[in-house]
């Protein structure tokens, strides 16, 4: 690229009128995918191909004494067995892998790893990630501490305190973890089809553990299934795929079951937390106390950022982690957030309603600890707006204006707070003499509209339609780009696309610019059509502006970070639930629920919108029904299955409504993503409006019958002493 | 799953001889929607099954003045509810088998199938047996019992029942039609469920030789107003959590006789004769839910209820359900499709 040395600077930015970016499009894979056209790695066969198997310990904590696999290595069609445990080995989860094969058919891996012997000498186990007496701790006690809190109790008007748990919940990929992993024929070269959040580090993670060059691995993702965080690595199955493959020379196949997938490939830690926030009359927090503990199991699981958004000047905080016998945590989507989120945002709301306060008035009074304070303003005004807050919330207890008989309703907020900045990423960009174009970038498209916004970004830049440009993605051969998490896809994969466009488009016009009688400087593409800036009369079409090109492409690239100020970091959003809540059956309903969400400049509109819904969906679903129920007599996880393992489905999430803030000053900021904040806030959200209908924190989510029910009457046994005197 | 050889009989007579040639080896296979997931988690592991799809007859609905309604049993719910004469005669049972589980369950699940499924308890389902026992004590008693039984629960069967159409069609006085290698018979709908007392029993009393081939209902008696209430958590598919169904015989506003049986609290459908006894000679005007009446029934339906270490609260829940399903059937509501388990009532 020592020739693009030589040009005149590229002043990157984006487009002041952009005729694309910021509008409603629809993804471009979504025919795709609702016509079932799209191939999800747990559809793809490969020639040849056989099937894998894991034989898996059924205790919780075990040692092995026998491993006996001669009963499924002598049946016909299977291929290979590899046991990964030996004799004297010590399990320390339900579900651990003890044994991979492969056979010729599904069933037949299946029946083989039945036919494996494998014995064990059953351990005790500990599973109670809520048991901070007896627990063993995965860590060290975190604890942080800023000015005095102790003399901020002293000078508040009520110190109010409170007890709050969450239960630990699964990622629920649609799809589960998986792969296909085949090598070439001197078992070299290796190809691996993986579900995955990240095509280009895979190849390094399986090289390394294979003992192979990065270079010799391949990945490819073109659609992926969900993956919320859990899907960074090869995953243990993933190495023993290609083991399996290499070994038995021929292409290998392995997925995880549904009740493996919701045990052993990964959750969200549980969080147990006690609280005392000093207030004023003011509303003004001065002092916050907190302990949390939980388990995301074996490991234990890191200190969820408590207080969570307000950093008020005088607090401490201690989190002890609690190590079980449960497979290992992974990052689920805003990673601890949603966890903070509600313990804090209940924990102020619990203190507003000491006050006699409306809770939104209580965070208006508290902004300035926060990190976004004007938008959380004009995001609360908005959602308030939306929610009609100042017209319907009614103190805690007394239940909104449509409450009737048993059925009661209340509203609720909290806000929330992410990074996103962009990751490192690279782009190629093509431009064919047939009029072709093309983006090239080693990212995946996790369902989030990645393909979608490179599309938009590139089409944007040289002036076309999004139907007239070509995005490749999902697969290594491209340019590396980042890992799809924490928000930073869209960020990075915009801004490389970005800056390969100009570069592309800056050649571009050195070529034409003579057909044009004008100097490069002077050109615009636009509707279409290269011209000079302004005058329609001296213009090409696009197909004759690539028809300059001779016979080679035209190729740049750009790359995220880079010259030119693309990308920011830092979003705030809030969102308002308003539930009905049966007092008699403890069924909670979540009727309507209103976002208001910083997403910087927005490039699709709609993917936009479409990824706050999906937050929250999933944060409303973790608030009324998820949790991952672990059997103290077993150690197994009981609801291994969407029977049991229950998720909110679309009749049980009310009426979504997304404003996306929008405006020059956010604009200004360049793509940030939206894949975590909005599953912040939902549970705590949905938490409050609850506490608000009935006049009693159900302090444990997820908000079944049963909780309700319980928090109600512990509620009346506190009060009857009181009542029978009266 | 296991290997298993399937065998597709075209009459009864026929399905119940492939049955008996491997007694206690085969199950039947209506609509696979509880087997099929049974059998892929190799909870059950037939060597035969014996499909019904081709079975003649098994879908037929007929109405007689004198005999009632007769209701094959391989009829789909979808079918069911959707039946011109079970709406007419019966609205509030085509009420509630439009609500069971979710549409493409409806649409593949027969009538006979809902009312033989296996109990969804987790234990049973991960393998570990219908009175599962560990280290010699009760798994569901030491475990996580929260959805298990409240009522019927003094021995080691703690599942409860599934159905919530089997509830309703027992207060409707509903008598099941079994074939068998030595003919017919006939036995109340509630005689068809049993608790278990030993690992291995079946909670259906029903021969492993023989086939369910019709659900019958007696005429309805004029004044006869029957409801069902459950309540669900979730509005998507999901499971009652507890279920009452009430059929009320009035005279203008007073109850000359009631039935009343719940669901999903015990082992088995559960009478509740408590109940119905505070319901008898009680007018039933301007009902509220807080009414006294109301309440008393709701408190005589869980008489002898004896919570395990999570369930308490299913105590409140059947009451609650109790409470509702009278009141329901008194105002001779039948809900709409949007408000099987409720809402604001």
């Amino acid at each position: 690229m020592a020739e693009d040395d030589a040009r005149p600077a590229i002043d990157y930015r984006w487009p002041e009128n952009p005729t694309l970016l910021g509008r409603d499009i629809s993804r471009l894979d979504g025919p795709a995918k609702v016509t079932g056209h799209a191939r999800y790695t747990h559809d793809l066969e490969r020639p040849g191909m056989l099937y894998g198997a894991v034989v898996r310990c059924p205790h919780a904590h075990a040692r092995v004494t026998r491993i006996d696999t001669a009963p499924a290595e002598s049946m016909a069609g299977v291929r290979i067995v590899r046991p990964v445990k030996s004799v004297g080995d010590e399990i320390q989860w339900a579900l651990a892998e003890v044994v991979y094969l492969a056979a010729d058919t599904e069933a037949r891996a299946r029946d083989a790893a039945r036919a494996v012997v494998v014995d064990y000498e059953v351990l005790p186990h500990h599973v109670d990630g809520s048991d901070r007496e007896n627990g063993p701790r995965g860590s060290d006690p975190q604890e942080s501490s800023e000015g005095d809190p102790d003399a901020a109790f002293r000078a508040a008007d009520r110190v109010v305190e409170g007890t709050y748990a969450i239960e630990s919940v699964a990622h629920s990929c649609l799809e589960a973890h998986g792969q296909i992993v085949e090598w070439d024929e001197a078992g070299d070269e290796m190809t691996a089809h993986c579900s995955t959040q990240a095509v280009s580090s895979l190849t390094g993670q399986f090289a390394e553990t294979l003992g192979i060059q990065a270079s010799d691995v391949r990945v490819i993702c073109q659609y992926m299934g969900g993956g919320f965080g859990s899907k960074f690595g090869p995953d243990p199955w993933g190495i023993e795929c290609a083991r399996l493959a290499r070994a038995a020379g021929r292409p290998v196949k392995l997925m995880l079951e549904r009740d493996a997938e919701l045990t052993v490939a990964g959750d969200r830690p549980s969080t147990y937390a006690r609280v005392k926030v000093g207030v004023r009359e003011d509303g003004t927090v001065s002092g916050w106390e907190s302990e949390s503990w939980g388990s995301g199991g074996l490991g234990g699981a890191g200190s969820p950022p408590i207080p969570y958004v307000f950093s008020f000047p005088d607090r401490r905080h201690r989190h002890d982690s609690i190590s079980t016998n449960v497979a290992g945590s992974r990052a689920w989507r805003a990673p601890n957030h949603p966890q903070a989120c509600f313990v804090t945002l209940a924990a102020m709301e619990d203190a507003a309603a000491a006050l006699g306060m409306d809770p939104l008035d209580l965070l208006l009074a508290n902004l300035q600890h926060t990190p976004f304070a004007e938008t959380y303003r004009a995001e609360l005004e908005q959602t308030a707006e939306m929610i009609g807050w100042r017209e319907r919330w009614r103190p805690r207890g007394e239940g909104g204006p449509e409450s009737s008989g048993p059925v009661r309703r209340g509203l609720g907020v909290a806000l929330h707070a992410w990074g996103g900045r962009g990751h490192r990423s690279n782009c190629e960009v093509h431009i064919h003499p047939d009029g072709g174009l093309e983006a090239r970038l080693a990212s995946q498209d996790i369902g989030t509209g990645t393909r979608t916004v490179i599309a938009i970004v590139l089409a944007e830049t040289f002036g076309l339609g999004v139907d007239d440009v070509t995005v490749k993605i999902g697969d290594s051969r491209y340019p590396r780009s980042g890992t799809s998490g924490g928000s930073t896809t869209v960020g990075g994969v915009s801004s490389s696309t970005r800056r390969a466009s100009m570069n592309a488009r800056a050649r571009l016009f050195e070529t034409v610019a003579g057909k044009l009688d004008a100097s490069p400087g002077e050109l615009e593409a636009i509707g279409g059509t290269i011209r000079v800036q302004g005058d329609p009369s001296r213009s090409l079409t696009w197909a004759q502006a690539c028809g300059t090109l001779g016979v080679n492409p035209l190729v740049a690239t750009g790359s995220h970070p880079g010259e030119g100020d693309l990308d920011d970091s830092g979003v705030g959003g809030v969102m308002m639930a308003d539930v009905s809540v049966d007092r008699e059956t403890g069924v909670v309903r979540v009727v309507r629920m209103v976002a208001a969400q910083d997403c910087g400049l927005i490039v699709d509109a709609r993917t936009s919108r479409s990824q706050v819904e999906g937050g929250m969906i999933m944060g409303i679903s973790t608030a009324l029904a998820e949790e991952k129920v672990i059997d103290p007599v077993t150690g197994r996880m009981l609801n291994v299955d969407y029977e049991s393992y229950k998720l909110a489905g679309y009749a049980d999430v009310g009426t979504l409504e997304v404003h996306l803030m929008d405006g020059p000053e956010h604009r200004a900021r360049g793509p940030i993503g939206v894949g975590e904040p909005p599953v912040i806030a939902p549970a705590a959200a949905v938490s409050n409006a609850v506490a608000n209908a009935l006049g009693v924190r159900v302090p444990h989510l997820p908000l079944t019958p049963r909780r309700v029910l319980d928090a109600l009457e512990a509620h009346a046994t506190r009060r009857s002493p009181a009542e029978r005197s009266a | 799953m296991e290997p298993f050889e399937y065998a597709g009989p075209t009459t009864p007579e026929q399905a119940v001889e492939r049955l008996a040639e491997r007694r206690g080896e085969s199950e039947l296979l209506a609509g696979g929607c509880d087997l099929l997931a049974l059998m892929k988690d190799r909870v059950r592991t037939p060597r035969r099954l014996v499909g019904l799809r081709g079975v003649a007859g098994l879908r037929d609905v007929s109405w007689g003045d004198e005999t009632g309604l007769s209701i094959g049993a391989g009829i789909t719910l979808t079918d069911l509810s959707e039946h011109g004469e079970v709406a007419r005669r019966f609205p509030a049972l085509a009420a509630s088998v439009a609500h069971a589980a979710g549409p493409q369950i409806r649409n593949a699940g027969t009538l006979g199938g809902n009312l033989l499924q296996r109990p969804r308890c987790w234990y049973y389902r991960l393998g570990y047996g219908l009175l599962p026992r560990h280290d010699g004590r009760s798994m569901v008693r030491a475990g996580d019992n929260r959805h298990h039984a409240v009522l019927g629960n003094d021995g080691d069967a703690l599942f409860v029942t599934p159905s919530t159409i089997a509830p309703l069609l027992a207060v409707l006085g509903a008598r099941v039609r079994l074939l068998g290698p030595e003919g017919e018979r006939e036995l109340p709908i509630l005689d068809l469920y049993r608790t278990p007392r030993q690992e291995g029993e079946r909670e259906h009393a029903i021969g492993d030789d023989e086939l369910l081939t019709a659900v019958l209902l007696p005429p309805p008696p004029a004044g006869l107003r029957a409801a069902s209430y459950e309540v669900r958590q979730r509005q998507t598919l999901d499971w009652s959590q507890a279920t009452a169904a009430v059929a009320l015989r009035m005279d203008g506003d007073r109850v000359t006789a009631s039935r009343i049986v719940l669901g999903q609290v015990a082992p088995v459908p559960w009478p509740a004769p408590g109940a119905e006894a505070a319901l008898a000679g009680q007018r039933l005007t301007r009902l509220a839910l807080a009414d006294d009446v109301l309440v008393a029934a709701g408190r005589a339906a869980v008489t002898g209820a004896q919570p395990l270490s999570q369930n308490r609260y299913k105590i409140r829940l059947a009451e609650v359900a109790t409470r509702r399903a009278i009141q329901r059937a008194a105002r001779g509501e039948v809900p709409g499709l949007d408000s099987m388990e409720g809402g604001s009532p």
